[in-house]
């Protein structure tokens, strides 16, 4: 207990030794005495792992706030038999779809732009970068009112130009379609900097190896850097989709889920839930979210993780 | 040894703090040389916050040796939370502003608020309106402003323009809404964003529904009538879908919200709105003409010999169980449900509808609208909505009625939704028969 090294460790041994060497060595590996954890394996039981255990013993219950009573798996037979749930469903995966893939190829093309030899380099990958940090609900409320239908900036703006802008965010048509594009407004410039990150990477000699066999830009972008920044499109993939599937926050400002039900996600469903104040059922809900999106995630990013190896 | 000793002293550190963040608020309000000081939690709604500052700026007049500190909280469901979240936890305000109602109910208040069961606060409160404060027989609240109408408002200038007249039966109004859309104006205001404005015409029926089936609140809160298996009960979606089938309303009714409708009613370019009196009266100071070009008439039914208006109590005033200062707290109950109140609330907000307050009169300069809706309850032809003679209201309404009303659910469909709708909320709540 009291024998501590002096240092921390660094790396990971020569490859697996003898079980027994190894153990040893682990227990003498601890940098720092355990009770330095301690503060933050306490924060960690109290705000993350009970009210996680305590979510799945409350999924079962019908909870009030005042009382609860035990119903068994009552809660997710009405959760599914919830009658929005497939058009959240639909609407979640296809919103998870969508801003993904538009994140994945206008990254790709913003971050080409801006590792080229440009004079505003700079100044421009801080404004793709910007809209990044402004908070999401300012973003919502700020594009509510850019689209409202008669004073909004964007149907006054396609005006000049002839076009008669519909009613953006009323209208079940749009409504979903354009949450998802304000979304990768926001999300883009994230993106781009991990595609500026992985182009930057690529060695220069790739290049110039096409430019010796007399290839073009075209050349360059598809046989060099297309293929060698895929690491930076797994990792735009995988946080731009698990983030559309939890997608609540900008649907939530902007439409409520509305009009009617035709934006609603999975997450605004639970959300609605919850407000209504049907807390075991919302909870039921939360628990069936988190394996849905570990089901879905989990794979995913051992797929893509896999390929990069190999790329 | 030295390490567990360091162990020791870092739990311990650990556990204090835990122990103090999680009792921080435990204290109440200090009450300095002689005052007490009563938290009052209000909603954030313009109508709320101006009666609620007239109330405590009147009682305090008189009550020199007691502070008033008003506190909001958002409406909506939002509201709902937070209010049952602070009364669970024992964080609520000495007196709370809450609806009155099925709302109430969820709230638990026998083991949450004071009784005032044969309580001499209660001595002006009308009886009728005891049972929407009470449960299991025990009343908990006393009533706060008015009642209000929930039915059309309409504008009258319009009205006289085109030579009409309310109307007494629903063809009627589809009538007079041909022939507004005719002359140019907008039929009816459509305000989908903000959501729960979309219930009206469902929820304002309801005069209407008992008064074609009598028993209609009892077999619904008995799990025995539905509403897409009543005809009457029906009518009101199926209205909500004429209205939009029609293009009665105005472009944009999607993203449009209640303040923008409010304005484009009282402005003349909208000539109906079904909503609720109570948001009038805050508008007569920056519009003064919406005390006089509004009016009121209830959604009118298939029959015009049976024609009147649902009203909405007003909500309740109560006190939280863990208040340390019950007397001072039912002191101002008292006030609030006494006809000194009701002057000292005239002087400041425009009443909306009837008081509940014995001795409680309109003023003389009552807007139109308060004026419209004493005529049906002088006449008789009123009755209570459905959420205040049911403690069954399922959460989903005001989005399938934004669905209907889009022309995105037919009709039958959207009642058979909000039939499913209650059924879950009913099971939540554990009522008998569900």
């Amino acid at each position: 207990m009291t024998r501590q090294d002096a240092g921390p460790r660094t790396g990971s041994g020569p490859g697996p030794g003898p079980g027994h060497a190894r153990a040893s060595r682990r227990r003498r590996g601890s940098a720092y005495p355990y009770a330095l954890y301690l503060p933050a394996a306490v924060v960690y039981l109290v705000i993350f792992l009970v009210p996680t255990v305590m979510a799945f013993y409350f999924a079962l219950t019908r909870w009030t706030l005042f009382d609860s009573e035990f119903v068994g798996l009552q809660n997710f037979r009405d959760f599914l038999a919830e009658q929005n749930l497939r058009i959240g469903f639909q609407n979640t995966l296809v919103y998870a779809v969508v801003t993904s893939g538009l994140k994945v190829v206008l990254g790709l093309l913003l971050g080409v732009l801006l590792t080229s030899k440009l004079k505003l380099r700079g100044f421009l990958r801080s404004v793709v970068f910007f809209p990044v940090l402004v908070s999401t609900v300012a973003v919502g409320i700020t594009f509510s009112v850019l689209l409202k239908p008669d004073t909004g900036l964007v149907n006054q703006a396609l005006a000049v130009v002839g076009v008669d802008g519909g009613d953006w965010l009323g209208d079940a048509t749009t409504a979903l379609l354009s949450v998802a594009l304000v979304d990768v407004w926001k999300g883009v410039g994230l993106a781009t900097v991990i595609y500026i990150a992985g182009i930057m990477s690529i060695p220069s000699e790739y290049y110039q190896a096409v430019a010796v066999d007399g290839g073009g830009a075209w050349h360059r972008f598809r046989h060099v850097t297309l293929p060698l920044s895929w690491p930076a499109t797994y990792s735009v993939i995988i946080l731009s989709f698990i983030g559309g599937l939890r997608s609540f926050d900008l649907i939530w400002t902007m439409t409520r889920g509305g009009p009617g039900f035709t934006s609603d996600t999975i997450a605004s469903i639970i959300y609605k839930q919850y407000q209504a104040g049907f807390f075991g059922l919302s909870t039921a809900g939360n628990v069936l979210l988190f394996l849905i999106v570990t089901a879905i995630a989990v794979p995913l990013n051992h797929y893509l993780g896999k390929r990069q190896v190999t790329a | 040894m030295k390490t567990s000793h360091r162990m020791t002293g870092a739990a311990l550190a650990v556990l204090v703090t835990a122990a103090l963040t999680s009792c921080g608020s435990g204290s109440g309000p200090e009450s300095g040389s002689g005052t007490v000081t009563l938290e009052f939690l209000v909603d954030n709604s313009q109508a709320t916050m101006d009666t609620a500052k007239a109330l405590a700026d009147a009682f305090m007049q008189a009550n020199p040796t007691i502070t008033i500190e008003t506190e909001t909280r958002p409406g909506g469901s939002e509201g709902d939370n937070i209010v049952k979240t602070r009364l669970s936890t024992g964080d609520m305000s000495d007196v709370f502003w809450y609806n009155s109602g099925s709302l109430l109910q969820a709230l638990n208040p026998a083991q949450t608020m004071v009784d005032l069961t044969g309580d001499p606060v209660l001595a002006n409160v009308q009886k009728d309106f005891l049972p929407v404060v009470s449960q299991a027989g025990k009343a908990y609240g006393v009533p706060a402003g008015t009642a209000m109408g929930g039915g059309i408002l309409y504008n009258r200038k319009v009205y006289d323009q085109l030579g009409l007249k309310p109307p007494k039966t629903w063809a009627e109004f589809m009538a007079n809404n041909d022939k507004i859309k005719a002359a140019g104006i907008t039929p009816v205001i459509g305000t989908f964003k903000d959501t729960w404005t979309s219930q009206l015409f469902v929820l304002g029926d309801f005069y209407n529904v008992q008064a074609a089936v009598p028993a209609f609140a009892q077999d619904y809160t008995a799990n025995k009538a539905k509403f897409a298996t009543t005809p009457a009960a029906l009518a009101g979606f199926e209205h909500l879908a004429e209205i939009h089938a029609k293009g009665h309303m105005q472009e944009g009714f999607g993203s449009a919200t209640n303040d923008q409708g409010m304005k484009m009613l009282v402005e003349g370019k909208g000539a109906h709105y079904p909503m609720l009196s109570a948001q009038l009266p805050p508008l007569v100071s920056s519009m003064p003409q919406a005390a006089t070009d509004v009016g009121f008439f209830g959604i009118p039914g298939a029959d015009a010999a049976r024609n009147g208006a649902t009203i909405w109590e007003p909500p309740g005033i109560y006190i939280a169980r863990t208040s340390e200062h019950v007397a001072e707290a039912k002191k101002f109950l008292a006030f609030v449900a006494s006809p000194a109140a009701a002057d000292a609330v005239n002087k400041v907000v425009q009443p909306a509808g009837p008081y509940r307050i014995t001795g409680a009169k309109l003023p003389e300069d009552a807007i139109q609208v308060a004026k419209d809706l004493q005529v049906y309850v002088d006449e008789g032809r009123t009755a209570p909505a459905l959420e205040f003679v049911s403690p069954v209201k399922g959460p989903s309404l005001e989005q399938i009625t934004v669905a209907v009303g889009s022309g995105l659910t037919p009709a039958a469909e959207g009642a058979a939704q909000y039939d499913k709708d209650v059924a879950k909320q009913a099971k939540q709540l554990g009522l008998a028969g569900w």
